[in-house]
């Protein structure tokens, strides 16, 4: 068995009083598509931010690439580390937060030149590679106030890969969206799940969660409650807990 | 008397190097009073108190005292401790601190407006707080504040006249130089006005081109 690529640890996360995370322990192998489902509340956004820090921990370890992502560390040197970190960590968010100001090109290739990934050309170069790649040669110039919401999540993506991620985290990016528009960024993570990029996928589409996914993880509570093979999760759920989560879903 | 405006020609120089000091000494001020108001206004959001005290400080002691008291206490306050400043840096450092003040209000609060989510997107990918700071929020915020900026530095350049008090050869002295030469008082104190009214016209456009640049990605 390989070494997982995230690890976490007995990880505890409070928001002042509420304990929203309860001690979750979870190992995502290099590859892995995972989907993270569960109830409005029960922590999923969270727990994909404590594994780039937009959140801090309470309790617990997290570990990435086999460092320590959680680390004590002297402010600079913490900021240092979590650079580094985020560098190898692509995120996309639910409201895309394109930079408006800079044109879908610009978005892609801000982060790679500020960073010295490589130079402005190879970056431009990259990115148009990219923007190809999400079906968006075209609209390289744009400024995000001239594209659709699919549009949007598509240069958001890019603008993540762009930064050659180890994982990627996917939190709710289709729920802003209007429904004719989900499919084309599905579409592309799917591609990406067929490249074998590894990805933690928070979702509400559970259809969407069966077809890309290859393990499933439902919370419940702050905790995880069931996981396993989707087959297994959606198919033959072994928790009342899930068989009630999934039975409320179907029949909306 | 009745009015004659041909004597005017007569002091022209005078007039045209007026209107030069006063033009340098308002872009001069105009662009640092926008540099220092965007570290006033990241210094104001900071966390540490002693990087926000500093900048409270120099707030309730611009916006709370008169201009001209405040060109004084630089002119003529600090050559006491040994800083000797000549009259048109004395000018801008007061310009330029004053607006500043004003300019970092504006400005800190566009930065509140910016969404977290732009923040975020930013250090997800690696970016550092200066680096989100200068190339996310501050462009973003200060595009978001062009109009109200602009009203800033139209006042700046009236304003700049009050430097005329500490021997700051501009356009407004300049003006009273040729009046005491020549008693005409009110023909070179309209014929300030009507420059003021030219070099603030060229301005109003220059900040209307400006915020049609800045509003372009919208
Ligand atoms: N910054 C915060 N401050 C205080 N409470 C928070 C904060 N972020 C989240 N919470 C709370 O933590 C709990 C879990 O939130 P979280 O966003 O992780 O849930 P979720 O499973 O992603 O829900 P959803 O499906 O609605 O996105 C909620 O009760 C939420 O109100
Ligand atoms: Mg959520």
């Amino acid at each position: 068995m390989t070494e997982p690529i995230v690890k976490i640890r007995g990880l505890k996360k409070n928001f002042g009083q509420l304990e929203v995370l309860k001690g979750i322990d979870m190992d995502i192998e290099p590859r892995q598509i995972f989907a993270l489902i569960g109830a409005s509340g029960s922590g999923k956004s969270t727990l994909l931010r404590t594994i780039n820090q937009l959140e801090e921990v309470t309790e617990g370890e997290i570990w990435f690439d086999g460092e320590l992502v959680n680390q004590k560390l002297p402010h600079r040197q913490r900021e240092r580390h979590l650079n580094q970190l985020r560098q190898n960590i692509g995120m996309v968010f639910q409201h895309f937060n394109l930079f408006p100001h800079l044109t879908a090109l610009e978005n892609v290739t801000l982060a790679p030149v500020l960073l010295r990934r490589s130079s402005k050309a190879e970056a431009i170069e990259q990115a148009k590679i990219l923007l190809d790649k999400v079906g968006l040669a075209d609209r390289a110039d744009y400024y995000p106030s001239r594209l659709s919401g699919g549009q949007k999540q598509r240069v958001a993506i890019a603008r993540a890969l762009a930064m050659t991620p180890k994982l990627m985290l996917f939190d709710e990016v289709t729920s802003a969206l209007d429904p004719e528009l989900v499919g084309e960024v599905n579409r592309v993570m799917k591609e990406l799940a067929q490249e074998h990029m590894t990805m933690i996928i928070v979702t509400h589409d559970l259809r969407f969660a069966e077809d890309v996914s290859d393990h499933v993880v439902f919370m419940a509570d702050g905790l995880v409650a069931e996981q396993g093979p989707p087959s297994q999760v959606f198919r033959a759920p072994q928790e009342e807990r899930t068989k009630a989560f999934l039975q409320q879903v179907f029949e909306d | 008397m009745g009015l004659d405006f041909t004597i005017i020609p007569e002091y022209l120089d005078l007039l045209i190097a007026g209107t030069w000091w006063t033009v340098a000494l308002t872009v001069v001020s105009m662009a640092m009073s926008l540099i220092i108001g965007v570290v006033f206004a990241v210094m104001q959001l900071s966390r540490h108190r002693l990087v926000r005290w500093p900048v409270t400080f120099f707030a309730w002691l611009f916006m709370g005292t008169p201009l001209l008291l405040q060109l004084f206490l630089i002119y003529f306050g600090l050559v006491q401790i040994g800083l000797d400043l000549n009259a048109f840096v004395a000018g801008v450092i007061a310009l330029s601190l004053h607006f500043a003040v004003y300019n970092s209000d504006i400005i800190r609060s566009a930065i509140i407006a910016i969404d977290d989510g732009q923040y975020e997107a930013a250090r997800s990918l690696g970016l550092s707080q200066f680096q989100t700071m200068t190339r996310t929020i501050v462009p973003q915020a200060v595009a978001n504040v062009t109009p109200a900026l602009g009203n800033m530095m139209i006042a700046l350049l009236k304003e700049s006249s009050l430097v005329s008090v500490i021997g700051v050869m501009e356009l407004t002295l300049s003006a009273q130089r040729a009046i005491s030469d020549s008693f005409r008082s009110f023909e070179f104190y309209l014929a300030a006005a009507a420059i003021y009214y030219v070099v603030n016209l060229t301005l109003e456009q220059a900040v209307r081109i400006t915020e049609r640049r800045s509003a372009r990605y919208r």
